[in-house]
């Protein structure tokens, strides 16, 4: 058990799918990507996705290239990802952070699960790390409980989903569509499939992303998976400006598509 | 008697390769390196590589003896493999006759690639041309403006090229393109990477494919009369070094010299010159020495060589260099450009700026090491498509307000 398979226990019982929303920190600043991170909770997102920015960010499509490149350019830091989880965790959601390898590897496992364990950060999801080179992340994070959250993709073999299931804790993240993030006109009929085969495999809660940007589809979603995860569409609702009200409105969307109130 | 280190299999080198890429591409990896392992051991797989290499490219590449360039490196003996002399001007080809077979053999009809100097893009337009494939080739903006005739011979040869205007719009940025495009098309789709790094099957398979230069460099200097005392290559990813060392890699007396970009210096910070100013990290899918700031962020590289400008390395190099079995040196820029003008001074033999690294290289080893050795560097390329930037940089360009 840990704050993020109770919490996905309590979403369950209430009958529908939890809201899951990323952020880069930093984008557009520091202090901006924080309160956007309250916005989130505020707004109906159940757990939030802290992303610190890097340089070379191979899975995400161009609006979170974007922000990155913006965050990056403002200077900041692997810590201010710790600053913003903790905000996460007092405004009453579960965080996570979405990390690309180097980053963590850099810090050290040991000391990037031990801070994010300290700033209350439940686990962390790692786009460039599967379980078969993760061994050392796995066991890093495993002496600290911080929950390892690995993605599935629609081209993941069985031998590999029993792989992929085995080492995640929290959920498993499983990918839509192949490709990067961003927005789509609709969610690839390949995620229904990845989840029914995350689950066969003995995942006890899977979660969705890549592509969901509304609430029809966040409905769409929320009947087959216990998680819908939404980055692209609140960054660009966020934007440059750091438009709060706009955030708050795609969040109120995309948590009332979980509900089935779309 | 000790292992051989030659043609080591990966998917680490010691602690360095692997791959760290995301689960969306492993199917693919996995599908690509059980192609490899089954393709290079049959016999029509092997012979038709060895048909195109012939036929095609225009193997065995000569050595050729350059007296009146090694006066300027202490006198030492000279030798040039003429990587500069395979259809399509460099070593890269290769590469991709080896990767454009594999790809029709696993039935995908459409090749993406990186390319930095547009030499790789080059190559892999022209296999696709040859081979029937459908072919986009990704290079950052910087380079697709000072390579810009390679931009027109893609283009030419049917190629789609994509200019990447994101981060340093250098070859890193390319490749971090191509990575995306391979995974949002991967069920129809094979990245024929340029460079002996990325992530397994690429670092042991790419070097698989340029160990041609070694084997043939190797018997070419026994028929002169014995092994040379070092061999000098430059590096950009590094797939034209580790082809010219594999096959002298257990031949202990004989130095093994990459030669890294060190740009304006590399004290200066503007640089590409990995090995000497960077550590370990994960950059493209494999562990290796990358330039990168306290955090993990990858730096941006500088080089007056599109083709080295790139702030990673190939995992076996890294390997090599930690054993002490290779070396490997900066050479900046301005070095570089004086050996490109001593080449084509002294012998009519005009180099790809890539390469004069390597003869840069040569000049000081011969220097260091006199008239009794015996060097062989790696041409891998020819300098066409540098005349533009050599005229800039020598001033011979016609003043634009004149
Ligand atoms: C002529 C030439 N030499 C060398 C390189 C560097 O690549 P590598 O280190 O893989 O040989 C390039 C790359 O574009 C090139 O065009």
């Amino acid at each position: 058990m840990s704050a993020l398979t109770d919490r996905l226990a309590e979403v369950r019982a209430e009958g529908r799918a939890a809201l899951i929303g990323y952020l880069p920190v930093g984008y557009p600043t520091v202090e901006a990507s924080v309160e956007a991170m309250r916005v989130l909770v505020d707004a109906g997102c159940d757990i939030v996705e802290v992303g610190p920015p890097y340089s070379d960010p191979v899975l995400d499509g161009p609006v979170i290239q974007h922000a990155a490149a913006i965050a990056l350019e403002g200077g900041v830091k692997v810590d201010d990802a710790f600053t913003a989880v903790e905000a996460v965790a007092q405004a009453g959601a579960v965080p996570v952070v979405m990390s690309y390898c180097n980053l963590m590897i850099q810090r050290g496992y040991e000391r990037f699960a031990q801070e994010l364990k300290a700033a209350g950060g439940a686990g962390v999801i790692t786009p460039d790390l599967t379980p078969d080179t993760g061994q050392d992340w796995i066991a890093a994070a495993r002496a600290e409980d911080v929950d390892t959250i690995f993605l599935a993709a629609p081209s993941t073999t069985r031998e590999r989903m029993h792989l992929t299931v085995g080492a995640s804790r929290g959920f498993v993240y499983a990918t839509s569509l192949m490709g990067v993030t961003g927005e789509r006109a609709s969610v690839g009929s390949a995620a229904e499939r990845v989840v029914v085969e995350a689950r066969a495999a003995g995942a006890e809660f899977v979660c969705v992303g890549l592509g969901v940007s509304t609430g029809v589809q966040a409905a769409d979603v929320a009947a087959y998976a216990d998680g819908v995860i939404v980055g692209s569409a609140f960054v660009k609702a966020l934007g440059d400006h750091g438009d709060m009200e706009a955030l708050r409105i795609k969040v109120q969307e995309l948590a009332a598509g979980v509900r089935g109130q779309s | 008697m000790t292992e051989s280190l030659q043609s080591a299999p990966g998917p680490f080198f010691g602690e360095f390769g692997g791959q760290f890429v995301p689960e969306a591409l492993m199917a693919a990896l996995d599908e690509l390196t059980d192609a490899y392992e089954k393709a290079r051991i049959d016999p029509s797989f092997t012979e038709e590589l060895v048909r195109l290499a012939r036929d095609y490219t225009g193997r065995p590449s000569i050595i050729t003896d350059v007296p009146r360039f090694a006066k300027h490196a202490g006198g030492a003996r000279v030798l040039l493999k003429r990587e500069d002399l395979n259809h399509t001007g460099s070593h890269k080809i290769n590469n991709v006759l080896g990767q454009a077979l594999l790809t029709k053999r696993i039935g995908k009809t459409r090749v993406i690639a990186e390319t930095g100097a547009g030499q790789h893009g080059v190559a892999t337009a022209t296999a696709a041309a040859l081979m029937d494939l459908e072919c986009v080739i990704y290079m950052g903006e910087e380079d697709t403006e000072r390579q810009a005739l390679n931009v027109a011979r893609m283009r030419l040869l049917g190629a789609e090229v994509i200019p990447v205007a994101t981060g340093t719009r250098t070859l890193r940025d390319a490749i971090n393109e191509a990575f995306r495009d391979w995974v949002a098309n991967v069920d129809h789709t094979n990245y024929v990477f340029g460079t002996a790094a990325g992530p397994h099957p690429f670092p042991a398979m790419v070097r698989d494919f340029q160990r041609i230069i070694s084997v043939e460099s190797r018997a070419q200097m026994l028929d002169l009369g014995g092994l040379p005392d070092a061999v000098v290559a430059c590096i950009g990813g590094g797939s034209n070094a580790i082809g010219s060392f594999d096959a002298f890699l257990d031949d202990t007396d004989v130095r093994l010299i990459g030669c890294e970009a060190a740009g304006d210096g590399v004290e200066t910070g503007r640089h590409a010159a990995t090995l000497t100013g960077g550590r370990p990290g994960i950059l493209h899918g494999s562990r290796s020495f990358i330039l990168q700031d306290e955090e993990g962020q990858t730096l941006p590289s500088h080089s007056i060589s599109a083709g080295l400008d790139y702030p990673g390395v190939g995992p076996e190099h890294t390997w090599l260099a930690s054993i002490g079995r290779a070396e490997y040196w900066p050479v900046t820029d301005a070095d570089a450009m004086d050996a490109f003008r001593l080449l084509t001074r002294t012998e009519g033999i005009m180099p790809a700026i890539e390469s004069s690294h390597a003869l840069a290289g040569a000049i000081r080893l011969g220097n260091e090491l006199g008239p009794d050795a015996t060097v062989l560097v790696t041409l891998s390329g020819r300098g066409d498509k540098d005349v533009e930037q050599a005229a800039r940089w020598f001033d011979m360009l016609p003043k634009e307000d004149a």
